[in-house]
């Protein structure tokens, strides 16, 4: 990122950062196993879904909404694409291709819903994860598919790197390249900024909300994807109620909740954050519940921040009058 | 500029852009009726009238966003039955609203060529590319701005200059500016007018969309001036001075002082004594009485609507004394100001004075509702009504029905809701933070005669105005605040606009 750009995020960033190193210098003095080339494998690994969904929900956040029903797009992209193999083969090419189509469809559904409803992105977000995941235990009835091919489930890595790691590296590399790069991607920062500003401007505000919903829409099911390789089975309700991790993650990586500001160099810390955090705590035996203790704050004091700001801003705006 | 000299030029020069017999209804609403208004290459033209005459329509119909019913719009001599929005912009005409539509979260540099992204969406962002072009663009208008600085940092002066640069990287030929100075301070508006100038330096024309006259009259070349939609006419600036202006569209004549008589013998019913908040006001005393309009008046900054909310009880005092009726009063919550007798109408009064998506009712009786409860503690319908409908009445609120969300009203109407809102407390002090801002000439009338009617009453009013004509004409004494303190007082018989201007801005 350019020099005059990198000024106003670059901040967050060495504050986060910091904590993770911090952190880590911490755990890794307290327990032996933190920092073992194993145990950061596993991290990574582990996170990789969720680095893939967040580069997706982070361009949501951007473009001024949020996507609460992500995680409900992966588990029916997932699903579809199961069957599929299931019943007829296929490749990786076939399983990405597929599950990255019905996710930006899905994605694009929520989009058309905010723009035509004029309804807040929330609300519709979370009709669509209930009225997506209602159908897909209906369809389903809650059973798991477990027979999925074995090129699917067979465990495969690039110069020691684990398939999923390359996945997640990519989707950021992708989405850091839409957003700092592309047109489009300043276009959206545009909407989050200020939407009035950018449909006067001339910006199309359905075409952006139908690529950054449907792109979060996407990047979901790719995530849903690399997860069933991962655990090689399909469980319809093993995604949901993960949302809320995700969303905190970006959030602490400095995308904000009222648009506009977010970046991919933010997220990858976020998620790290999140990652150590978690991996420390257990490794030191504490409660897994104290983990959602985490995310729950992050989430309650990054809502506090911002409705904090708007009001400074509001009296600065009055001052200024 | 005579008016001969204006023919002169009108016979030398071709318009660039003339709009003629332009027409435009919205339902039955007829919004323009058979409007001509034409431009000419570099001049400034002001474009003048109250609230709802039409001004932005006329704008809205020359960007494209709206199409006229009737009429024509001539672009270098060529006829348009109507433009679109891309070739308005293809014409060089550059629209800045007057929320200025910048991106906050984004560089100045970036707000500044933004329209790249639009017109190459295929072509990857070059961050170079992008300071280059802006900074190309500054050294036309010959300003400089720090490029990588988020737009929502800046002050609003600046923010402004980024609008402008915005547009004459759109190769502007026409920049539009529709009420740009209702949030600018005297200082902003002297440096905006200066742009306006550059502007003209290089050719390009400005329309400045306007109510204030101080300020059509400080810049404009030629002013149209449109009533309910219709043109009045277009005048060379030298031929018209304001009170004509102020004539011309509100189509009657005004008295320039309204303020009731005042003796000042009766003892005083505020009194302030050594009150100090650190960093905002330092060592103010004052005092005033019964019927009496006292004047504050100060730039932004002087400290004049921190005093207020002190003296309103929402931001307490480091030290000094207020009394009331002679008692020394403590207000830390706005709640005891108005047991005090102290009612208040904010400078804001869409975010402190009134809930805008509420109604016109609902909003007047926020503040009384527990005057109004029956035996049984519920709100007792009746009472509520009579309470409305006598401040509907007494301050003629023009409204279809009470029932109105206020957010509908002009800024004339939703400011004598918010002095409704507040008479209903019964105050025995009033303290208006600038009454009158962002309301028409004609509208700004009524507020004066509301106002000269409750000091007439009996009831003292705190005037807090940085409109200097305001303070002079409307109050019965004059403080002047300077950084924090007041520098000067005065008997509005005993000094000129000229001289209280140059105390203020000493
Ligand atoms: N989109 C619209 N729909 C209905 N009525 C409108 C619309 N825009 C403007 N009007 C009406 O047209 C008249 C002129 O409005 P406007 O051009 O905004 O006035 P000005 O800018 O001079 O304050 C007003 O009576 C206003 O209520
Ligand atoms: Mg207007």
């Amino acid at each position: 990122m350019p020099k005059y750009l990198r000024a106003a995020f670059h901040r967050h960033d060495v504050q986060i950062g910091s904590i993770v190193l911090i952190m880590g210098a911490f755990f890794a003095a307290l327990s032996p196993g933190f920092l073992t080339l194993s145990n950061i494998g596993d991290l990574l690994e582990n996170y990789s879904v969720m680095a893939i969904m967040a580069a997706g929900l982070l361009v949501v956040l951007i473009s001024g909404g949020i996507d609460i029903s992500f995680e409900a797009i992966a588990a029916v992209s997932q699903f579809l694409v199961a069957v599929i193999l299931v019943q007829f083969g296929g490749n990786w090419f076939i399983a990405f291709g597929l599950a990255g189509l019905f996710g930006a469809l899905l994605g694009a559904v929520n989009a058309l819903l905010i723009y035509y409803l004029g309804a807040i992105s929330v609300i519709v977000t979370i009709s669509t994860m209930t009225f997506y995941f209602s159908v897909l235990m209906f369809v389903t009835q809650g059973k798991s598919i477990y027979n999925l091919p074995n090129w699917f489930t067979t465990d495969v890595s690039f110069l020691s790197i684990p398939f999923p790691v390359i996945v997640a590296a990519l989707s950021l590399l992708v989405t850091l390249i839409l957003l700092s790069r592309l047109p489009i991607g300043r276009q959206i920062y545009g909407l989050g900024g200020n939407p009035e500003g950018a449909k006067r401007m001339g910006c199309n505000i359905l075409g952006l909300q139908c690529l950054a919903y449907g792109y979060s829409g996407f990047m979901a099911a790719i995530g849903g994807i690399v997860q069933a390789h991962r655990v090689e089975e399909v469980v319809p309700y093993a995604l949901i109620g993960r949302e809320l991790d995700v969303l905190a993650a970006v959030v602490l990586g400095g995308a904000s909740l009222s648009g506009g500001i977010g970046t991919v160099s933010g997220t990858v810390l976020g998620i790290l954050l999140l990652a150590v955090l978690q991996n420390g705590l257990t490794l030191l035996g504490v409660s897994s519940y104290a983990f959602g203790v985490v995310t729950g704050a992050v989430i309650l004091v990054s809502v506090t921040a911002t409705a904090y700001t708007a009001k400074r801003q509001l009296r600065g705006m009055r001052h200024a009058a | 500029m005579t008016s001969s000299a204006a023919q002169d030029h009108s016979e030398s020069a071709p318009a660039f852009i003339e709009m003629l017999g332009i027409s435009k209804h919205f339902g039955g609403v007829r919004a323009l009726n058979n409007v001509d208004f034409s431009i000419r290459p570099g001049e400034v033209h002001c474009l003048a009238g109250e609230n709802g005459c039409g001004k932005s329509t006329l704008i809205k119909i020359l960007a494209g966003v709206y199409a006229p019913d009737g009429g024509e719009i001539m672009v270098d001599g060529q006829a348009h039955a109507h433009l679109t929005p891309a070739a308005s912009q293809r014409a060089g005409v550059q629209i800045i609203y007057q929320d200025l539509s910048l991106f906050p979260n984004l560089s100045v540099a970036e707000n500044i060529v933004f329209r790249r992204h639009l017109e190459h969406p295929g072509r990857v962002v070059r961050w170079r590319g992008i300071a280059a072009q802006a900074k190309g663009v500054m050294s036309r208008l010959g300003v400089d701005l720090p490029l990588g600085e988020a737009v929502g940092r800046l002050p609003i002066a600046a923010r402004q200059l980024v609008a402008i640069l915005r547009a004459l990287a759109a190769e502007a030929r026409l920049v539009v500016m529709d009420e740009p100075t209702a949030s600018l301070t005297h200082h902003e508006i002297d440096a905006l007018l200066q742009n306006v100038d550059v502007l003209k330096g290089h050719g390009i024309a400005t329309v400045f969309v306007s109510h204030k006259l101080e300020e059509v009259m400080r810049i404009a070349e030629r002013v149209t001036v449109l009533r309910d939609g219709q043109k009045v006419g277009t005048f060379a600036a030298g031929e018209i001075d304001r009170y004509h202006l102020s004539e011309l569209m509100t189509g009657h004549k005004y008295t320039s002082s309204l303020k009731p008589a005042y003796s000042g013998t009766a003892d005083p019913i505020l009194e302030v004594h050594g009150l100090t908040r650190r960093g905002q006001y330092e060592g103010v005393s004052m005092a005033v009485r019964p019927g009496e309009i006292l004047g504050i008046t100060g730039r932004l900054g002087s400290g004049r609507t921190e005093l207020a909310l002190s003296l309103f009880g929402m931001n307490p005092p480091d030290s000094g004394e207020i009394r009331v009726k002679g008692k020394p009063v403590r207000l830390k919550t706005n709640r005891a100001a108005v047991r005090a007798g102290i009612g208040y109408v904010s400078e804001d009064r869409l975010s402190l004075g009134l809930v805008m998506p509420q109604s016109i009712a609902d909003n007047i009786v926020v503040s009384v509702l527990n005057k109004l409860t029956g035996p049984l503690g519920l709100i007792d319908g009746a009472r509520r009504r009579n309470t409305i409908d006598q401040w509907l009445g007494e301050l003629h609120i023009r409204t279809k029905s009470a029932d109105q969300p206020v957010q509908q009203l002009s800024g004339g109407n939703q400011q004598r809701v918010v002095l409704a809102k507040w008479l209903a407390t019964s105050p025995s002090i009033l303290i208006l933070d600038s009454p009158t801002v962002g309301v028409d000439v004609g509208a700004k009338d009524g507020i004066y005669q509301i106002i000269a009617g409750l000091a007439g009453r009996g009831m003292a009013i705190i005037l807090i105005s940085d409109e200097v004509e305001e303070v002079l004409h409307q109050s019965h004494r004059i403080l002047v605040m300077l950084g924090g303190q007041i520098t000067a007082s005065f008997h509005p018989a005993t000094v000129t606009e000229k001289e209280l201007r140059e105390v203020i801005s000493a």
